[in-house]
C-alpha cells in the first residue's frame, strides 16, 4: 500500500524552478542563431568560390572571426539543449538517459570547444591584411 | 480532489502514430525535431570547417574536396533544407511562446508557411551559388 499522498508523490520528482533557464537559453541562442545563420549562409557562398588563402583572409577579419565564434557559440549551445529534451522524451531507463545526456554534454561542449580554438587560431595567427 | 486518497488516476495515453490521422502541425513538430537533429550533424560540418582551416592548406583543400563532391552537395543541400525549416519552425514556436498562433487555423497556415519557406529559401540559396560560381 502507498500512503503518499498525491502532492508527497509530486514533489518526490524534484524541483521545478530549474527548468527556467533551460527555457530562456533556448529562446535566447535561438534568436541569435536567426541573424548568425543568414549570415553563415552567404558567408558559406562566398567561401565556397575561393580557397585556402581566401578563407584565411576571410576568418582575419575581426568582424567575421567575431560572428563565426559566436555562430559556434550559439549553435553548439543550442543543440545541446535541444538534444536533451529529445534524450529526456525517448530514453525511459534512467541509467540509459544519464549516460546519454553526458554523452550530449561531452559531443557539444568538445565540438564547441575544438571549433572555437580552431577558429581562434587562424584568427589570430597574422599574416592577413583584409578588416 | 474527492479521489484524492485513492492516489491519482491512471494517466491518459497518447494515441498511437499509426491509428492517428496524419495532420500538418503534427508533420511539422516531427519535421522540427528531425531537422534538429539533422542539424546537430551539421554543427559537426561546422567544426570540420574550422579544424581542416587551423590544420593548412592541405587539411582545408580535403574538407573543401569532400563538400565539393556529390554526396558532399547532397548532404549540403539536405543541412540548408533543415537549417531554414528549423528556423522558420522555431520562429513559430517563439510566436507561440508570447502566446499567439494558437487556432488551429492559424497553426496550419503557419506550419505550411515554415515548410513552404524552408523549401523556396533553399532553392534560392542554391540557385544563388549556381550563378555566382560557388557550385
Amino acid at each position: 500500500m502507498v500512503v503518499r499522498s498525491p502532492l508527497g508523490r509530486a514533489r518526490g520528482m524534484g524541483s521545478a524552478k530549474h527548468g527556467v533557464g533551460h527555457f530562456i537559453a533556448q529562446r535566447v541562442t535561438a534568436a541569435a542563431l536567426v541573424v548568425l545563420v543568414f549570415w553563415a549562409v552567404l558567408s558559406a557562398l562566398n567561401l565556397a568560390r575561393g580557397g585556402y588563402d581566401e578563407a584565411v583572409d576571410w576568418l582575419h577579419s575581426p568582424v567575421n572571426a567575431g560572428l563565426a565564434v559566436l555562430l559556434a557559440l550559439a549553435a553548439f549551445w543550442h543543440m545541446q539543449l535541444g538534444m536533451r529534451t529529445i534524450i529526456e522524451d525517448y530514453f525511459a531507463r534512467p541509467a540509459t538517459k544519464a549516460v546519454c545526456l553526458v554523452l550530449n554534454v561531452f559531443v557539444c561542449f568538445g565540438g564547441g570547444a575544438l571549433t572555437i580554438i580552431a577558429l581562434l587560431k587562424v584568427a589570430l595567427g597574422g599574416g592577413g591584411v583584409s578588416v | 480532489m474527492a479521489d484524492a486518497s485513492r492516489g491519482p488516476r491512471p494517466r491518459p495515453t497518447s494515441p498511437s502514430v499509426w491509428i492517428w490521422r496524419w495532420h500538418v502541425t503534427m508533420v511539422a513538430s516531427i519535421a522540427h525535431r528531425a531537422s534538429g537533429v539533422a542539424l546537430y550533424g551539421g554543427a559537426l560540418i561546422l567544426m570540420l570547417f574550422a579544424v581542416s582551416l587551423a590544420s593548412g592548406p592541405d587539411g582545408y583543400a580535403a574538407f573543401k574536396g569532400l563538400m565539393g563532391s556529390i554526396p558532399g552537395k547532397v548532404v549540403l543541400f539536405g543541412l540548408t533544407l533543415s537549417a531554414f525549416y528549423h528556423m522558420a519552425n522555431g520562429v513559430r514556436h517563439l510566436t507561440w511562446d508570447a502566446g499567439a498562433g494558437f487556432e488551429p487555423k492559424t497553426a496550419d497556415m503557419t506550419a505550411w508557411v515554415a515548410f513552404a519557406f524552408g523549401l523556396v529559401m533553399s532553392v534560392g540559396v542554391w540557385v544563388l551559388a549556381a550563378m555566382t560560381g560557388a557550385l
